[in-house]
C-alpha cells in the first residue's frame, strides 16, 4: 500500500482566462523525491504554487479542484488545503524559490527560525538555539557558520544562501517541502551539492522538485511527472519514465526534441 | 545515488558469475560422480535463475545508462557489463548443454576413462573464475591472463576428439556417446572462449583499451 502525502483531484489554474494547470490529478508519495518536469511555461511552478497556496496571491489567480494533505498519523486524514487558513498550509508545506533569498535584514540565526519570527510564535532562546542548531545541521551548513550566526545571510555563497533557505523551510518541520529549480542560479560543485542534500532529507521530509533539466530529474527523483501545455501527460516511478515512457511527448521531451 | 545503484549492479553481475560457476563444477561433478539429482538441479533450478538474472541486469543497466548519463570509466563499466551479462548468460546455456548430455552417459557404460574432460574443465572453470577476479579486482593483468589461457582450452579440445574418433573407428557402438562427450568439450571450449571475452571486457573498463581479437599481443608490445 502506497503512502500519499498529497493528492489533487482534477486541479486547474489560471489566472483570469489564461488556464495554465489542467485539469491535474496526482499523488505524491510521502518521503519520495518527486520532479515535476516540462519545457518553459508548461504550468510546473504553477502547480506548486497551488500546493502551498501561493498562487491565490497574483492578481486574478483562480484555483478549482481539489488539493489534499494527509496526515502523518495513523488515522491519514486528508485536508481539503483549501478549507483551512493559508498561512497553516504554507507552514506544513513549505517552499524554496530558484533564487536564494535569505531575509535581508536578518541574521542567519534569524532566517532559520524566521517562520517562527513571521507567524508570532514565541520560542524561549534554548529551543531557538537547538532549531538553529539542528537545522544547519541538517543541511550541512553548521560547521561552516556556527562562529558567524549573527552575521547577515546575505554574505554566504549562493550554494550557502540556498542551504540556508532549505534551512529556513526545514525548521518550520513540514510535511512537504516544494523547490522552484533550486539549483538552476547555482554553480555545478553548489548544484551537486544542494542535489545530495535533497536526497538525504527525504527520509524526513517528502520533496516535491520543479525542474526543467531532464538530467537533474533523472539524478536524484524516485518519481517523476511530466507537464506540458499545461496538462499532466505521464506520471510514475522515473525508472520507468526514464526508460519506457508510455506517451510520445515524454519521448520527445527526454530526447531533447521539446521544450 | 548513481554509485549505490552502480555497485548494486556489480555485486549482482558477480552473483551471476558465482552461479554461472557454480552450474558448471556442478554438471562437471555430476558427470563424474553419476549424480542424477545434481544434474537435474543445473536443469531445472540454475539456468532458470541465470535467465532471471539476466533480465534484471539488462534493466539495471538501461535504468543507469537513462536516468545518469555516466561517461568515462563510469560508462565503459556498465557499458561492458551490458556485454558480461550477455556471455554469462550463453555460459549458463552452456552447463545446462554439459549437464544435459551428462544426464545421457550416467546411465550408459563409459566409452573410456575421463581423464582429460575433467582437466579441461578445471582450467576452463578457473579461466572464468579468474576473469570475474578480475572484474572485482579491476585487475586488467589478470585478465589478460585468462586470454593467453584459451589456447590450452582449445589444446584440450583437440586431444579429445582425436581420442574420440579412434574409439568411433575401431566401435561405433560407441558413437553416440562419444558424440555427447564431444558435446561437453565443445561447450568447454566455448565457455573458455566467453571468459576471454570477460577478460577482454575488463582491460577495456580498466585501461580504456580494446584488445579484442588477438590485439592483446599489441598491448602488451606497448603499441
Amino acid at each position: 500500500m502506497i503512502d500519499i502525502v498529497l493528492r489533487t483531484e482534477n486541479l486547474t489554474a489560471s489566472y483570469d482566462e489564461h488556464v495554465v494547470v489542467k485539469n491535474v490529478s496526482l499523488s505524491i508519495v510521502r518521503n519520495s523525491i518527486t520532479a515535476i518536469m516540462g519545457p518553459s511555461g508548461c504550468g510546473k511552478t504553477t502547480l506548486i504554487r497551488c500546493f502551498n497556496r501561493m498562487h491565490e496571491l497574483s492578481p486574478k489567480a483562480r484555483v478549482e479542484g481539489k488539493v489534499y494533505l494527509i496526515e502523518n498519523s495513523y488515522k491519514r486524514e486528508e485536508i481539503d488545503i483549501y478549507s483551512i487558513d493559508p498561512m497553516l498550509v504554507r507552514r506544513k508545506i513549505g517552499m524554496v524559490f530558484q533564487r536564494p533569498n535569505p531575509f535581508p535584514t536578518m541574521t542567519i540565526y534569524e532566517n532559520v527560525i524566521a517562520g517562527y519570527i513571521l507567524n508570532g510564535i514565541k520560542l524561549k532562546k534554548s529551543e531557538a538555539d537547538e532549531i538553529v542548531e539542528e537545522t544547519l545541521k541538517k543541511v550541512s551548513l553548521w560547521d561552516e557558520v556556527k562562529d558567524r550566526l549573527n552575521k547577515k545571510g546575505t554574505f554566504l555563497s549562493g550554494g550557502q544562501q540556498q542551504r540556508l533557505c532549505i534551512a529556513r523551510a526545514l525548521a518550520m518541520k513540514p510535511d512537504i517541502i516544494l523547490l522552484d529549480e533550486p539549483t538552476s542560479a547555482l554553480d555545478p560543485v553548489a548544484t551537486m551539492r544542494i542535489e545530495e542534500l535533497i536526497e538525504q532529507l527525504k527520509d524526513t521530509v517528502t520533496i516535491v522538485i520543479v525542474t526543467h533539466n531532464v538530467g537533474q530529474a533523472g539524478r536524484i527523483s524516485d518519481y517523476v511527472a511530466f507537464m506540458y501545455l499545461g496538462e499532466l501527460i505521464e506520471y510514475g516511478p522515473t525508472d520507468i519514465v526514464f526508460t519506457r515512457p508510455s506517451h510520445e511527448k515524454t519521448e520527445e521531451f527526454l530526447a531533447g526534441k521539446i521544450g | 545515488m548513481f554509485y549505490e545503484k552502480l555497485n548494486k549492479l556489480k555485486e549482482k553481475i558477480i552473483e551471476q558469475g558465482n552461479l554461472v560457476e557454480s552450474m558448471i563444477e556442478k554438471s562437471i561433478r555430476g558427470l563424474l560422480n553419476k549424480d542424477r539429482q545434481l544434474l537435474l538441479e543445473v536443469i531445472q533450478v540454475d539456468e532458470p535463475r541465470s535467465n532471471e538474472n539476466e533480465i534484471e541486469i539488462d534493466e539495471m543497466c538501461v535504468n543507469l545508462i537513462a536516468r545518469f548519463q555516466p561517461e568515462a570509466r563510469d560508462l565503459r563499466t556498465v557499458i561492458m557489463i551490458l556485454k558480461m551479462n550477455n556471455d554469462l548468460e550463453r555460459i549458463g546455456d552452456m552447463a545446462e548443454n554439459i549437464a544435459d548430455s551428462a544426464l545421457f552417459l550416467i546411465e550408459r557404460p563409459q566409452v573410456k576413462p575421463l581423464i582429460d574432460l575433467p582437466k579441461m574443465a578445471e582450467e576452463t572453470i578457473r579461466m572464468l573464475k579468474d576473469s570475474i577476479d578480475a572484474f572485482i579486482k579491476n585487475d586488467s593483468n589478470l585478465a589478460k591472463n585468462v586470454c593467453e589461457r584459451d589456447d590450452i582450452v582449445d589444446a584440450y579440445r583437440d586431444q579429445i576428439l582425436r581420442e574420440l574418433i579412434t574409439y568411433m573407428i575401431s566401435d561405433p557402438t560407441t558413437i553416440e556417446r562419444a558424440i555427447h562427450i564431444e558435446r561437453i568439450s565443445r561447450n568447454l571450449e566455448r565457455i573458455a572462449d566467453l571468459a576471454t571475452n570477460i577478460g577482454e571486457d575488463v582491460v577495456y573498463i580498466v585501461e580504456g583499451k580494446v584488445i579484442k581479437h588477438g590485439r592483446y599481443k599489441e598491448a602488451e608490445g606497448g603499441a
